[in-house]
């Protein structure tokens, strides 16, 4: 239990915002801050993937599009007319379809937002996979380029393909009811409900994550980090830890994509966007790499930002110029400038006296 | 498929080919003497089509040319100098994102500069319907002016680095930076003369290519992956595979329209990258033990 006491500020923090934001009347502001939570659960996860393991990817963008356009994709488009098919009767008779009236009053059947969203898990966690032991192989540039073609694809995909409603996107997505009376889906009467969930969500990710890196995985995705050559001589299995990361990033983002596509009853192209990528691991620079709770605050309060429109149109620039001053100035994030070690010391010292 | 038709899509691919083989060069250089790939090489191309499109309203076509290919130089040796220069053996991963982001600034400068509207240089000879007939199949012109002056830039180029001392000294520092700044080379200017070179002729080649595939503030992006997709198809710092490889992927490309939707054609291309990537990583034409020395 000791080992789950660093969760308490973070449980405080979130009961705070809330609180603060009913305290000023400002509560609309936890709609963004939903959003913000379901990008920086993607953002944890690259962390993991690109501080601890030391690989970049320009592609996690691509993963969150797999799980939100799946789960949108299976929740929205009409099974009706595949009735008599084998596939379609199977998945009836396993409970995982749900019938009910589109919008013009004609029968719809859907495949159940649970069924869905483990199926769209399950796709990204295969699709990593299959993606991941060639590219894994490739370091530096070579990776960088080949994660950003995935992503790229990906894109293309989206938009060319009319079951996914090309340039339009998905839209009308059902909500996702958790339990009974826990649904996630906009509109201000679940915004708190809906709020916790998402918090929640990213504290089992957070425990998740930090635990691993904690472990003996985690050691050995630091000596990855190292030295990949040094570490394989000392025995770690280096491709395969590197491939479980990743894969465990892909489920994080397309979970990511999954919840906030509920929540936000649709998906577009844009979600699959090269930009969105760079934004990612903008944000994990920013956040010091190797360093969850940099990446989990940054990417809160940047996503947050963002959209709320602080940036206005500037958006896409503003992340480009955090890159560009991070890296040149920064390259260990600007919470490890120093602030964080200076810190540490003055508690440590406060503890030997 | 008739020779006609045949002769047409060889042509289209040749094109296109020619301006990727152009981008990847473009790679080659500044990788060869700092070992980085630079992401914003494709905003140079976009850079010198914008540019040289709104100069066209003050001088001949000539001279807007000459002097858009001018500016981006400018804008070449500047970044270098306030991003790179200064930086101390940097990791490949910190300069992968400073290029990333230098080429978001400039593309999003761009938007703010020239809009989002698409636009382009006039035909050099000719006008848009004007075509020249080749074995029964009609080329326009600005194909010609295209495969002409890439042409032209690669013997210039080839005579540049073997002849001229700025050339040798370069490569010098390409081969073997150390012992360069043992022989008296000024490496860091040698840098700087890189990326002076590479939005040169990215610029040139985004002059060349405006007419036919019009040009936009984000058209640099997907250039950028195929001119990286061709560097890594001819082994990255080889200028003549780049040439090979570039009108190789071209001509694919061009034929593949026959089989998959338009809408597909950059997936192609893509796939093209990544199955390299997979199978063959140093290249179509590399040497295994060149290769090894090489880290990937």
């Amino acid at each position: 239990m000791r080992r789950l006491l660093f969760l308490i500020p973070l449980v405080l923090a979130i009961a705070a915002v809330h609180l603060l934001c009913a305290w000023t009347g400002t509560l609309y502001y936890l709609t963004q801050m939903t959003m913000s939570a379901y990008y920086s659960l993607l953002v944890i996860g690259l962390c993991v993937v690109m501080g601890y393991a030391g690989q970049i990817s320009l592609g996690h963008a691509g993963f969150f599009a797999i799980g939100g356009y799946l789960a949108a994709a299976f929740t929205t488009r009409n099974l009706a007319g595949l009735q008599d098919a084998l596939p379609v009767r199977m998945l009836d008779a396993a409970g995982l379809l749900v019938s009910g009236r589109d919008v013009y009053g004609g029968a719809q059947l859907v495949v159940t937002p649970w069924a869905a969203c483990v199926a769209a898990v399950l796709a990204a966690a295969l699709i990593a996979l299959l993606i991941g032991i060639p590219v894994l192989k490739l370091k530096g540039h070579y990776l960088a380029m080949a994660t950003l073609g995935f992503g790229i694809i990906i894109y293309k995909i989206a938009l060319a393909v009319p079951y996914f409603g090309g340039a339009d996107g998905i839209s009308e997505v059902p909500p996702f009811n958790l339990l009974p009376g826990l649904a996630i889906t906009g509109g201000s009467a679940n915004r708190i409900a809906n709020y916790y969930i998402a918090w929640t969500l990213v504290l089992l990710g957070v425990t998740l994550l930090w635990n691993l890196i904690h472990s003996r995985v985690g050691r050995a995705l630091r000596a990855i980090h190292g030295s990949e050559r040094a570490a394989d001589s000392i025995g770690v299995d280096t491709a395969r830890y590197k491939l479980y990361t990743f894969m465990l990033s892909a489920v994080f983002a397309a979970l990511a994509g999954v919840f906030l596509t509920h929540y936000n009853g649709g998906i577009g192209p844009s979600e699959a966007g090269v930009m969105k990528s760079v934004r990612y691991v903008a944000i994990v620079a920013v956040g010091g790499m190797a360093h969850i709770w940099g990446a989990l605050v940054m990417g809160t309060l940047l996503n947050f930002l963002s959209l709320r429109g602080v940036f206005g149109t500037y958006d896409d620039a503003v992340f480009g110029a955090i890159l560009i001053l991070i890296m040149l100035f920064a390259p260990e994030g600007i919470l490890q400038t120093g602030i964080m070690d200076r810190l540490r010391r003055l508690v440590s010292r406060r503890e030997e006296d | 498929m008739t020779i006609e038709l045949f002769i047409q899509y060889l042509f289209a691919g040749i094109t296109y080919g020619s301006i990727y083989a152009i981008v990847a060069i473009g790679f080659n250089i500044i990788y060869n003497t700092t070992g980085i790939i630079n992401f914003a090489q494709g905003e140079f191309v976009m850079l010198g089509g914008m540019i040289s499109i709104s100069l066209l309203d003050f001088m001949p076509l000539a001279c807007a040319i000459i002097l858009a290919v001018a500016i981006t130089m400018v804008i070449g040796a500047f970044i270098e100098i306030v991003f790179i220069r200064w930086l101390a053996a940097p990791s490949v991963l910190r300069m992968i994102i400073i290029t990333i982001g230098i080429s978001i600034l400039i593309r999003e400068a761009a938007l703010y500069i020239w809009g989002e509207g698409v636009r382009s240089l006039p035909y050099f000879t000719g006008s848009a319907i004007t075509a020249v007939g080749i074995f029964g199949a009609r080329i326009s012109p600005q194909v010609l002016w295209v495969v002409g002056a890439c042409g032209l830039t690669v013997l210039a180029l080839s005579f540049f680095f073997k002849a001229t001392p700025v050339g040798r000294e370069m490569r010098a520092c390409a081969a073997n930076r150390k012992a360069a700044i043992l022989c008296g080379i000024n490496t860091g200017n040698m840098v700087t003369f890189s990326f002076v070179l590479s939005a040169g002729i990215g610029a040139l080649a985004g002059c060349m290519m405006s007419p036919i595939t019009y040009t936009q503030y984000d058209s640099g992006t997907a250039l950028a992956i195929k001119g990286f997709t061709v560097a890594i198809l001819g082994g990255l710092g080889n200028v003549g595979g780049a040439v090979a490889a570039g009108l190789l992927l071209g001509v694919v490309e061009a034929f593949s329209v026959s089989v998959v939707p338009l809408a597909f054609q950059d997936v192609i291309s893509i796939a093209i990258l990544l199955i390299i990537l997979f199978i063959r990583p140093n290249g179509l034409f590399a040497s295994k033990e060149a290769a090894g020395l090489r880290a990937f």
